[in-house]
């Protein structure tokens, strides 16, 4: 988005119709179609300093210590479901992305796929969502790019977001840092956005009052990281759950995990909306939670830090890292047994009666 | 979740054990086969094994929809797709299932053929009013349960005068397959011992209770109809040790709250309308069996895809090494397979039993396999 144009044209004969108006091949020809969306949505709805500059790349200092960089591309259908859009949600997942190194964000840089025929209205909407996020966690996009695709070539719109941040002194976070008698943590309730997108989906179509959960998680982890400096592990468990970010811990920490099924925080209309379709919430996606994992010794001060912070509230310390040359991931089932709670195999598909 | 977690009470669930340990004789072993893949998949997925003495073992049988689906049902389905240009409709673990040729139905989905994984057969009937160009066909698996529905919507698109539409039906009988191991464990070493049966729970509630009479008279051996909750698969498994203690064998009813002596009087007339029994079905693992399964009825003839399409069936082997035959007649555990947890796994099944969470060896493998490795420990202390 910052190819060469730097300040806001007022020569464009006709403002962009944001009514009315379609994305059309023009918009991605790096002429002045291109120029004209650039400044009149993309830098209009994300303005700061190094966006008014007009180049193609962000300077900025650097910052002594660590740095971290992540980068994540999203595709959702539906772009908008209850709780957030593709728009938010880019800005949130590569947040938290950077924020699991126990990093704060500094920068974002985004990145827009459109497809042909895409409303411009939807796409405004989109925009000022990313904004109204980018705003609210105080982390600024600061150089982007923007191409068209043909009509059927996409889905409407991709966004890949890519972050950096900086890792305060002490802070050292990784997925290989479990150890047996660590203590498993999860930031609230599990499977709500899974859930929520799921409802809307067109072949499904039941109702729910469900929302996404979906949060920039900085905050929260800014919270825990000062309390409680040497957390071993976080991720948010996004695609593939809380299942799926418990064995990816247990296979690089090379050890074993049990979780309590009894005090798994789960809502009620997230198990009964998978009761019904035969999912597992375990393995339902989230985009506003964390899974911790910190010693023994830290464990109830790291959840007294996540319980005061508004995106931990219902936090909770739902199991611990064990010995386990197997790398199982177990669970204590509510009913009084054991079962593993493996790797999702392909999609998670519904059982047929 | 009000009326299903007080059926997954661990307070009561230990009560049961306790019960159940109280009953068994010592000196014997029960021998209890659940039929139905959904309760193979309660008792994996609470860990239910974890409650139950050493002797009594649980034996999964072969009531698992897309396990007992023959490797050249879902060759015919993909040829419909593909050759025929048709849009494919099923439910979703069939997507999985190993065809001939190291593929299967999602692959071919990948590979540009039309195929669609529905919640509901209903929208079938929606995709083809609104494709009137397009030929589309619901691949119907499945036992009693999935069948009612298959048959609501053969009537409405007759109703409806669709011309694009047509089933290829797919399912089967729950009786015959239970006749058959019983006969499997009686007149050869084919078979396995069984003492007694879990009866299903939803299709029970189409067939009725009085549908397994005639073999628990003839074989002598106890059936106890059981919801798919786990406390009534505990519930069940007490039913069934107190008639084999008490030397008997009848039919009783757990699940009482769903099921009925005649069932679901309207659902069975209306697949006695649409339906006809087959003379034959190839079943995956147990073979040819006769008069184990359902097509379409002469009257509805114009819905049938094998007769639209001129489909002729051919019989493919299962893989050489593939045990899911034994494992579905109960007489092998999935351990004894040489390919389990190898070759063969839930994110590569050489096997239907590995496809779905309802499959014995998906059920072990996903939810219990962790128990191999206790019990190896344990033969190391021993040792």
């Amino acid at each position: 988005m910052s190819k060469g144009n730097s300040k806001r044209r007022a020569d464009y004969i006709r403002p962009l119709d944001f009514k009315n108006g379609r994305i059309d091949m023009s918009h991605g020809s790096g002429g002045r179609a291109s120029a004209q969306l650039i400044d009149e949505l993309f830098a209009e709805a994300f303005d700061n300093d190094y966006l008014r500059q007009g180049n193609d790349q962000a300077a900025f200092d650097v910052t002594a210590g660590r740095m971290v960089m992540s980068t994540d591309a999203h595709v959702i259908s539906p772009l908008f479901f209850p709780g957030g859009d593709i728009g938010c949600l880019s800005v949130h997942g590569t947040i938290n992305d950077v924020a699991m190194a126990g990093a704060r964000p500094l920068y974002l840089a985004a990145s827009f796929v459109l497809e042909e025929g895409l409303p411009l209205a939807d796409l405004k909407r989109i925009v000022d969502s990313m904004a109204a996020a980018t705003r609210e966690a105080k982390v600024s996009i600061v150089t982007g790019d923007t191409k068209v695709v043909e009509q059927g070539k996409g889905d409407g719109v991709f966004i890949t977001t890519t972050g950096i941040g900086v890792v305060p002194s002490g802070v050292d976070v990784r997925g290989d840092r479990a150890c047996a008698g660590d203590k498993i943590l999860v930031s609230g309730t599990i499977g709500d956005h899974g859930v929520a997108v799921m409802a809307l989906r067109e072949e499904l179509s039941f109702e729910t009052a469900l929302c996404s959960d979906t949060a920039a998680l900085h905050t929260l982890v800014a919270a825990m990281v000062e309390e409680v400096p040497d957390i071993h592990c976080l991720r948010d468990p996004t695609r593939g759950g809380l299942g799926t970010t418990l064995n990816e811990f247990a296979r690089q920490s090379g050890c074993g995990m049990v979780i309590q099924e009894t005090v798994l925080p789960v809502r009620p209309e997230v198990s009964a909306a998978c009761e019904f379709l035969g999912l597992d919430p375990l393995y339902a996606a989230n985009e506003g939670k964390l899974v911790a994992i910190c010693a023994a010794a830290d464990a109830d001060r790291l959840l007294a830090v996540m319980r005061k912070h508004p995106l931990g509230v219902n936090a909770a310390i739902i199991g611990e890292a064990v010995e386990d040359d197997h790398h199982f991931v177990q669970m204590k089932t509510a009913f009084g047994g054991s079962r593993i709670v493996d790797w999702l195999t392909g999609e998670q598909l519904p059982r047929i009666c | 979740m009000k009326y299903i977690d007080e059926f997954r009470d661990g307070a009561l669930a230990q009560q049961l054990a306790r019960a159940i340990a109280r009953e068994v004789k010592a000196e014997r072993r029960y021998h209890l086969m659940e039929f139905c893949g959904g309760h193979t998949h309660a008792i994996s997925r609470y860990g239910l094994i974890d409650l139950l003495p050493p002797n009594v073992r649980m034996i999964h049988g072969p009531g698992c929809p897309v396990c007992v689906l023959p490797i050249g049902r879902i060759d015919s389905a993909i040829e419909l797709a593909r050759d025929h240009g048709a849009m494919v409709c099923t439910y979703a673990d069939t997507m999985r299932v190993p065809a001939s040729g190291g593929i299967s139905l999602m692959k071919a989905k990948a590979q540009g053929a039309d195929i669609r994984m529905l919640y509901s057969c209903a929208d079938t009937l929606t995709l083809a009013q609104k494709h009137p160009d397009r030929q589309v066909v619901f691949f119907a698996i499945g036992f009693e349960t999935t069948t009612p529905p298959t048959a609501l919507i053969l009537k409405q698109a007759k109703a409806q005068g669709l011309k694009n539409f047509s089933v290829f039906c797919n399912h089967v009988l729950t009786p015959p397959a239970i006749t058959h191991l019983l006969t499997l464990a009686e007149a050869s070493a084919e078979g396995a011992r069984l003492d007694g049966f879990i009866g299903p729970a939803h299709v029970s509630t189409v067939i009725g209770s009085a549908a397994y009479e005639p073999f628990v008279t003839r074989f002598r051996k106890p059936v106890v109809i059981a919801g798919f909750e786990p406390l009534d698969v505990m519930q069940a498994i007490l039913m069934l040790v107190r008639q084999l203690n008490e030397e008997r064998a009848e039919v009783e009813n757990e699940f009482t709250r769903a099921v009925t002596p005649a069932g679901n009087v309207k659902a069975k007339a209306l697949m006695a309308e649409t339906l006809a029994l087959r003379d034959s079905f190839e079943w995956r693992g147990l073979g040819e069996m006769p008069k184990s399964a359902l097509q379409i009825h002469p009257d509805y003839r114009e819905f049938d895809a094998e007769v639209r399409f001129g489909l002729t069936y051919r019989k493919v082997a299962d893989h050489k090494s593939c045990q899911c035959g034994a494992i579905l007649r109960g007489v092998k555990t999935p351990r004894e397979c040489k390919v389990f947890g190898t070759a063969c796994t839930p994110d590569n099944p050489l096997g239907s039993c590995m496809v779905s969470s309802e499959g014995a060896c998906a059920a072990y493998y996903t939810y219990g396999r962790f128990r191999d490795v206790k019990r190896g420990a344990a033969e190391e202390a021993n040792a």
